[in-house]
This record gives C-alpha cells, sequence and structure tokens, in this order.
C-alpha cells in the first residue's frame, strides 16, 4: 500500500479566514481532535507565516508562541509544523517557535524566488527540525522554473519540496506536469498544497499524489484563504477509497472537522464569486478578506479589484495594493461618470 | 572649498552608480575606485572616465592614503568589518552602505546632522532610506506608537547579497525605524516581486499614532518630507493620498531611480547611493566648519 502524507493546515491556513483570530482554546481542541485521528503533521502559525502580524496582513489576536504552546501540550505523537516567509518572519521567530514545540519547518517564497530561503533552510537543519521548501503561487512559473529554484532548495538542505497552489489556479494537468518534473530532477521527497478557488483542490491533489507526490496539504472543512484547501476529511476518505495509506482514523477526523472546526468557522468556505476570480485571475487566496473590505469602503465590484491584481502580478504579500487599487477605480468610474 | 576626495570601495552595481552621484556633488570629488575584479564593470567605467583604480581590494586602498580622504563601502557586511578598522586606522571617515551598521544610522531628512561627525556611518537599507523619512516626520507631529514598512522591490533589483541576507534587511531596517524614525516599536517586511517588466519599487508606511484628529498636521509633514527627499531623489513620490482609519495612516509611496547604472525601476538602490551623496556632502560641509574654527 503506498503511504501519504496528510499535513493538516487548518491552523495556519485558516488563521486568514478567522482573521488572525483563533484562541488558545480553539487551538488546543483542534489539536486534540487531530491527535485523536492520528494526523502526523499540523501546522500552526500566522496565516503569513512566523512574524506574520501586522498592521499588513492583521494582528494576532492570541500570540503565535503561545497557540504553539497550546498546540504542543495537546498534540501528542502529532508534530507541529510552523511556516516562515523570509521577508516577513525571521530567524530569531523560527528559533522561538522551536522551543514552543515545532517540529517542522516549512520555509516559503514566491516561486521564482528560493535563493532568499538559504539562510532559514539551514537554520532549520541546524535547529533538527524536518525541512520543507514551498514555492508559493506555483501557476506563475513554467515547469522548467520550478525545477531550477526547486533544486535551489535541495541544494539548501530542504527535505521535502512543494509545489504550492496560493490562488487555485493550476489545473490538474499542469499540477501533474510540475510534481514529476520535479520527481524526476530533485530526490527530495514532493508535497502539494492547494486552494479550491476552481473546485479542483481534490483533484488536484490527486494528480499531484499519482504524479509521485507523497505530502499532501489539507484543512478541516476546507479553513483556509480564499475558498480553503482540500479537505482534509475529505481527502483522508477518498485515500481510502484509493488504496493509500495515510494511517488517520476517518471517523475521529470527521468529528474534529465537525464538531471542533465547524462551530467556530465564522463563514462556510464556499465558492464564492470573488474566490472563483482569484482561482480564475490567478490571485492569491489571503487577498479575498481584504479585497472585500475595500470593495465596500470604495463601493466597488470585487471581482474588479481581483483581476487588476491579476493584471499587475501581485505575488504573496502584497496586500498593501488592494486598498490603493479599489480607490482608483472609484475614483476613474467617478470620473468617467 | 575644496571637495572631499572619495574612494569607493566594491566596484559592483552600488559602487558604480555612486560614481555617477558623485560627479555631481559640489563637496565630493571622485578620486579611486577599488574592486578586487578587474575585469569588473566598476572598475572599467571608472577607468574610462579617468579615476584611479586599484585592483587588490582594502590592501591597495590603505597603501596608498593620498588618494583619498573619505570612504564609501559598497561591498558586504562582513569585508566591512575588516574595511572599517583599517580606514579609521588611517584617521579618515567611512560611510557604509552595507547592512553592518556597525556605526549609527544616518537619514537625510531625518538625522543628517547628528551623526555625520561619527568615523563610521551606515545607511540603514534602501528600504530604511525610503521608509523612514515618513515615520520620523509623523512622528513630529503626532507620537508614533507603531510603525511598519512594506517595501516591495523588483526581483531584478535585489542582488545576491540582499537575497542572501534578507534577514538582515528586515531586522536592520526594523530597529532604524525605531532608532531614527523614532517609532516606539518598528517592523519591516520586504516583498520581491519578478513581474516583467520589473516594477518600480514601491513602499507602504502603516503607523498607528496615539493621537486622533491630526489628520491635516500629519497630511502635511508628509507632504513636506516628500519635497525634502525629492531634493536628492526626484523620483520620490506619493503614489496616492494617505489613508487615515482611526489610529491608523497608511501611505504609499514609489521610488523611481534617477538611471545613472542602473535602470529607473531600481528606485532601491537609487535611493540608497542618493542618500549616501547627502552624507557625504554634510560630511565635508562639516569638516569645512572645522577646519574654519581651527
Amino acid at each position: 500500500m503506498k503511504k501519504i502524507t496528510v499535513l493538516d493546515v487548518t491552523l495556519r491556513d485558516g488563521s486568514h479566514s478567522m482573521r488572525h483570530a483563533f484562541t488558545e482554546q480553539q487551538v488546543r481542541e483542534v489539536a486534540r481532535g487531530l491527535r485523536k485521528a492520528k494526523v502526523n503533521y499540523f501546522e500552526v502559525s500566522h496565516g503569513d507565516g512566523l512574524g506574520g502580524s501586522s498592521l499588513q496582513y492583521g494582528f494576532s489576536k492570541v500570540d503565535e508562541l503561545k497557540l504553539i504552546e497550546a498546540a504542543r501540550e495537546e498534540c501528542g505523537e502529532s508534530a507541529i509544523s510552523v511556516l516562515i516567509l523570509p521577508g516577513i518572519g525571521v530567524k530569531e521567530d523560527l528559533k522561538n517557535a522551536v522551543k514552543a514545540g515545532a517540529k517542522m519547518a516549512r520555509v516559503a517564497t514566491h516561486v521564482t524566488e528560493a535563493d532568499v530561503a538559504g539562510q532559514h533552510i539551514y537554520l532549520s537543519r541546524e535547529l533538527g527540525l524536518k525541512t520543507v521548501g514551498f514555492l508559493m503561487m506555483a501557476h506563475m512559473a513554467p515547469t522548467s522554473v520550478i525545477v531550477e529554484q526547486a533544486k535551489l532548495f535541495e541544494s539548501y538542505g530542504a527535505e521535502i519540496i512543494y509545489v504550492t497552489d496560493s490562488a487555485g489556479a493550476l489545473l490538474p494537468h499542469e499540477v501533474k506536469e510540475r510534481v514529476a518534473a520535479l520527481k524526476s530532477h530533485v530526490s527530495c521527497e514532493i508535497g502539494f498544497h492547494a486552494h479550491n478557488n476552481l473546485s479542483l483542490a481534490l483533484a488536484n491533489t490527486l494528480a499531484a499524489v499519482e504524479a509521485g507526490a507523497t505530502y499532501v496539504d489539507g484543512s478541516l472543512r476546507c479553513l483556509g484563504a480564499g475558498s480553503g484547501n482540500t479537505q482534509t476529511e475529505v481527502m483522508v476518505a477518498v485515500f481510502d477509497r484509493l488504496g493509500y495509506e495515510t494511517g488517520i482514523d476517518l471517523y475521529s477526523v470527521i468529528d474534529v472537522a465537525n464538531e471542533v472546526v465547524a462551530p467556530f468557522m465564522p463563514q462556510p468556505q464556499e465558492i464564492t464569486g470573488s474566490s472563483l476570480i482569484m482561482g480564475y485571475a490567478g490571485v492569491y487566496s489571503s487577498f479575498l478578506l481584504f479585497t472585500q473590505e475595500a470593495a465596500k469602503k470604495y463601493n466597488v465590484d470585487e471581482r474588479e479589484i481581483l483581476v487588476e491584481l491579476g493584471k499587475m502580478k501581485a505575488v504573496g504579500g502584497q496586500e498593501d495594493l488592494i486598498a490603493e487599487i479599489a480607490r482608483e477605480i472609484a475614483n476613474h468610474k467617478q470620473t468617467v461618470n | 572649498m575644496v571637495k572631499l576626495k572619495v574612494a569607493i570601495l566594491g566596484s559592483g552595481n552600488i559602487g558604480t552608480d555612486l560614481m555617477y552621484k558623485i560627479e555631481r556633488s559640489d563637496y565630493l570629488s571622485m578620486s579611486v575606485m577599488v574592486g578586487i575584479d578587474p575585469a569588473s564593470e566598476g572598475i572599467q567605467r571608472a577607468k574610462a572616465r579617468g579615476y584611479h583604480t586599484i585592483t587588490n581590494g582594502i590592501e591597495g586602498l590603505v597603501a596608498s592614503p593620498e588618494l583619498f580622504d573619505i570612504v564609501f563601502d559598497a561591498t558586504t557586511a562582513k569585508a566591512h568589518l575588516m574595511h572599517s578598522e583599517k580606514v579609521l586606522a588611517l584617521g579618515k571617515q567611512i560611510v557604509d552602505l552595507t547592512p553592518a551598521a556597525i556605526g549609527p544610522f544616518v537619514v537625510p531628512c531625518a538625522n543628517l546632522k547628528k551623526f555625520v561627525m561619527a568615523d563610521n556611518v551606515n545607511m540603514v537599507t534602501c528600504g530604511g532610506q525610503a521608509t523612514i523619512p515618513i515615520v520620523y516626520a509623523i512622528n513630529q507631529v503626532a507620537d508614533v506608537e507603531y510603525a511598519e514598512i512594506v517595501a516591495t522591490v523588483a526581483s531584478k533589483s535585489a542582488g545576491p547579497g540582499t537575497r542572501a541576507n534578507i534577514d538582515e534587511f528586515t531586522r536592520t531596517t526594523a530597529k532604524a525605524i525605531e532608532d531614527v524614525g523614532g517609532a516606539k516599536k518598528g517592523k519591516a517586511i520586504i516583498i520581491l516581486n519578478p513581474a516583467d517588466p520589473p516594477i518600480i519599487m514601491r513602499d507602504t508606511v502603516h503607523v498607528l499614532v496615539n493621537e486622533r484628529n491630526r489628520e491635516q498636521d500629519i497630511l502635511k509633514a508628509i507632504e513636506d518630507i516628500v519635497q525634502a527627499v525629492q531634493q536628492y531623489v526626484p523620483g520620490y513620490r506619493l503614489t496616492s493620498a494617505p489613508i487615515f482609519n482611526g489610529q491608523q495612516v497608511s501611505i504609499f509611496l514609489e521610488v523611481e531611480g534617477a538611471g545613472d547604472f542602473f535602470p529607473t525601476y531600481s528606485g532601491n538602490l537609487d535611493i540608497m547611493t542618493a542618500a549616501a551623496v547627502q552624507v557625504g556632502n554634510e560630511i565635508a560641509k562639516q569638516q569645512h566648519e572645522t577646519v574654519k574654527l581651527n
């Protein structure tokens, strides 16, 4: 039986949907549920990674280090992963996260900028963490570039390399091509992280696994940025039917999704017009709530803002563009009328 | 007034761009370009323009102290530690464009006069030079509790040094937001954007002030400081009006370079070299004053 490691990102990617307001109690309950379901790894961090608490992305309601500590107390055999984006989080943040209980670091860069991650990947290995290189916005670069960037991660010491579809824009054949190319050009294990903006998260995850990916991300009830991620509990059931071994107990993971996570979700993770357009136009999923707010404030169509962001080739982290674009569209409309 | 003779350590992009800006200074005269690669473009260009060139690095420079009065170091933080020691031993001043930050931070428009007589002054980072004037200006009219800057630069304008040391950028900038900008707490974020054609450097400054209803004063302070920075970086401008939201003010800037050696989108590199020349000019003026007084 082929083995797949499912990594749950509810307590990190879900932080976007929760406007970075997870409470310690919520984290404890989710961690306990994931432990009971025997999920090997789950991620706890601000949505934008360690050090993401800011005016640009939203302040964390509870310090992420406190949340990591709380998760550690509950996680038993499961291990805690943290995300770090060089340029936002610094090495000190990673050291503190390790003291709080992190066992895996996922170092994330835009798909063409892997060389900013060297110092963080070296540190992660030095600290004895399972170390992942995370290539975000993977739809924005051709496969040849992804391979070249993955080789950089590998040269710094990454053990696993992720194709990260931050905009939920990839189609299954594109996922397959990227994962297969990495599989044949680097010796690391390959992972895949999906967003469901085009309702393709699970299809893309299966395409990735068929092409050789052995790590895949999911979130409970899809709680993640944009339309959320591949739904962890559904993915576990599907892998079971397909004959892949995840080691996860299906009923327990369904229970934590529906009894713990669903009651605190601020809204269902539906594919709305805006999140659909994010996948269609290739926009970073965590821009969604900021776009909705700006659209309301300046009385413009959310989709217009998103399409403009796509045209500008905005990359992850450029939330500061959103209000400016919304205001420009509003001003332009006034002039035209 | 006799101009100060300049040595530039480092014949890479920053050093070469700096050379062109020094040529336009009324207080500095370009004298010697120091590199370690005779074939480097910076050395070639300096030679073609009739300047002295030294290609065995700091050793060659300290052997010719008559060639320079002041040194601009555009190498790396690691090399700077050694360079600084050797230059100071000759009794000359050094302006540090690396993130080594041994000496005090200097941001023209904020604290130009305060530290320029220090032996070693540090130019913070490009993101710091672009944003700290704004934090400083706001803090003059309303206490800044927290300031956060987001610098977005074209991937092509971020060299291997910046990339390998991105943590130094964020930490140094955050510290200078506090030390020079006056914010009680500072944070810095840098984003690289690979779009082609390359984007012009964008900087967003978010601050939390502890007083409300100071919009007019804050707007005036921002306008004035933008004009002050434009004196040495003409392509420094607000992209749109600042947004006020309770205690929060967000300011949106872009920095277009002068296009001396770098393409104009590299405002991040341009503002560093332009600010360094401002510091050099001020050092020349103050040294001149000191001589007169004696």
